[in-house]
């Protein structure tokens, strides 16, 4: 089991979900975040004061995944997140102790194995 | 003898002036960091109440009442023989109120110079104070009767009485308060560009009636200070984009709110004085100081957060001294200016700018010295200004999602079925 993290382009969520999606992923969380990797700063001018915004806006997602899922996981990410110019992201492959699914109480690779959806 | 058609242009105007102090509120609210943005508004609303009322109660008769060359008397005081007669051609109750619009808001103006840490309390006295020791003398050397009315200075909608009055009171507040803890240390950003373009287009709407009313008539000078008034902005709004673009390579949307304000400060004097041309001319050459003054001001240690005295100081005096060049009898009827062979004119604009300012500069001392008796100007420093003036001093803030929040009761709970009925009234 492992944790994938990816920290993208905000603007690149979509493609990168739908991508994801393609992939047969299906359990993940994003969240909204801020960060620096390096990317030449953003200068700004308000009046008379010039700012450089260091952090950039970045959308973080978790997906958990059974070991055979990781790489095409990662290869969509990777395929859909990417446009060429510095910012574009980090992905981290991160070993997993334990997985629970709440609903059920199953464990590690039954509780990130999505189910059948109810009809 | 009352004229129909000037009171309902006049009764127009005034309700416009009025608008433009929530105008300001939104421009300046704008401008300040989201944790400051209520205490921001209410600076300006909380002038609609404080000074309105100042007005009428005394203001009005120490600004408009014969009195002396400096200052009005009490003959008008709580609005004795204020009634429905013709003052000019319009009834006399309409008159003080037009004249309250413009009092209001030029307190109004001086909140730029001391937002995200002044006590509120201490803003409310400061507010009525000025108001009567300041602006109503300022008011009567101009327009009341005083001294610089009757020397021939040419203020046609209060370029020296409002603007280049609220500029120093600005510089000397900013002063007097010291500035803000994260002055110059952290970078200090406009949490809504929007709401400050929203009160810049809001303000120039306002400003036909600050304007074009001042003619106090629905006459051809009303319609050539209408006229000028959307000009001179205009022009001012191109030579500011202009420079933007030199400078930074980009025209910003702070900028063009900013230059608007600059262009309506500097054609405030002349509107009903010069011709449009005359006009567009003199919203051009009104961006120059006002850019740069704002520039100097952001590298210095003056925190007049908002620009008060760059945009209202800086820019009624270059509007002040413009009307001296710029004044053409043929437009006016009244006088001319350097360029049409009378350049005693520019000296008068010039001494009524410094008379005025001087005065300004004085009087606001010793009102905020006064004030700082009775009540701490400042907020606590430290704590109160981290926090935000809108929780520290009005225990609100304006941007809530309601999360972490618990009812506290403070009423007895109703009755259970009565609740119920309640509960499930929003289920529906």
């Amino acid at each position: 089991m492992r944790l994938v993290v990816a920290i993208i382009r905000p603007e690149k969520l979509s493609e990168v979900l739908e991508a994801l999606f393609r992939a047969e992923v299906r359990g993940l969380t994003i969240s909204r975040v801020q960060g620096h990797g390096g990317e030449t700063e953003r200068v700004e001018t308000y009046r008379g004061t010039t700012v450089k915004m260091e952090l950039s806006d970045k959308v973080r997602l978790d997906i958990g995944v059974s070991d055979h899922f990781v790489e095409p996981t990662v290869r969509a990410i990777l395929s859909a997140a990417r446009t060429g110019s510095v910012g574009d992201g980090k992905i981290f492959v991160l070993p997993v102790e334990k997985i629970y699914r709440i609903r059920t109480g199953e464990e590690d690779e039954a509780a990130v194995t999505p189910v059948a959806p109810v009809t | 003898m009352v004229q129909p058609a000037d009171t309902a242009w006049m009764l127009v105007s005034t309700a416009l002036v009025l608008l433009m102090t929530p105008a300001l509120g939104f421009f300046y609210g704008g401008l300040v960091r989201a944790k400051n943005v209520l205490n921001t508004l209410m600076m300006s609303f909380a002038a609609l109440g404080a000074v309105g009322v100042a007005w009428a109660l005394v203001g009005y008769s120490v600004a408009f009442s014969p009195g002396t060359a400096l200052v009005g008397d009490l003959s008008r005081a709580l609005l004795q023989n204020v009634g429905l007669q013709a003052q000019g051609t319009i009834p006399h109750v309409l008159f003080m109120a037009y004249q309250g619009t413009f009092a209001i808001i030029t307190a109004a103006l001086v909140s730029g110079a001391v937002v995200e840490r002044m006590q509120f309390r201490a803003y409310l006295v400061f507010l009525v104070l000025w108001t009567l020791v300041v602006y109503a003398p300022i008011a009567h050397w101009v327009w009341g009767g005083g001294w610089l009315g009757r020397l021939g200075a040419l203020d046609f909608a209060g370029g020296t009485v409002v603007h280049i009055n609220a500029g120093v009171a600005a510089a000397v507040a900013a002063l007097l308060l010291g500035e803000r803890k994260d002055y110059a240390r952290q970078a200090i950003l406009p949490h809504n560009v929007p709401f400050t373009l929203l009160g810049a287009g809001l303000l120039w709407f306002g400003w036909f009636g600050f304007n074009g009313g001042s003619a106090l008539a629905s006459n051809a000078i009303a319609a050539l200070a209408f006229v000028n008034t959307m000009l001179a902005p205009a022009a001012t709004l191109v030579a500011w984009m202009l420079l933007d673009l030199a400078r930074t390579g980009r025209v910003t949307a702070v900028g063009a709110a900013t230059a608007i304000v600059v262009g309506l400060v500097a054609v405030t004097p002349a509107a009903g004085f010069v011709g449009p041309l005359a006009a567009v001319a003199l919203g051009a050459l009104a961006a120059f100081p006002s850019y740069f003054a704002i520039l100097w001001r952001a590298r210095s240690r003056l925190d007049d957060s908002l620009d008060v005295l760059a945009a209202h100081g800086v820019g009624g005096l270059v509007g002040a001294l413009l009307t001296g060049i710029l004044a053409q009898k043929a437009w006016n009827g009244v006088a001319d200016g350097l360029l049409f062979g009378n350049p005693a004119q520019l000296g008068i604009q010039a001494l009524a700018a410094l008379a005025a300012a001087s005065y300004s500069a004085l009087g606001t001392w010793v009102v905020l010295k006064a004030v700082g008796v009775l009540v701490p100007l400042r907020a606590l420093e430290g704590r109160e200004e981290a926090l935000g003036m809108d929780v520290t001093q009005h225990g609100e803030e304006a941007y809530t999602s309601g999360e972490g929040a618990i009812l506290v009761l403070s009423e007895p709970a109703l009755p259970v079925a009565q609740s119920r009925l309640v509960a499930g009234g929003k289920q529906a």
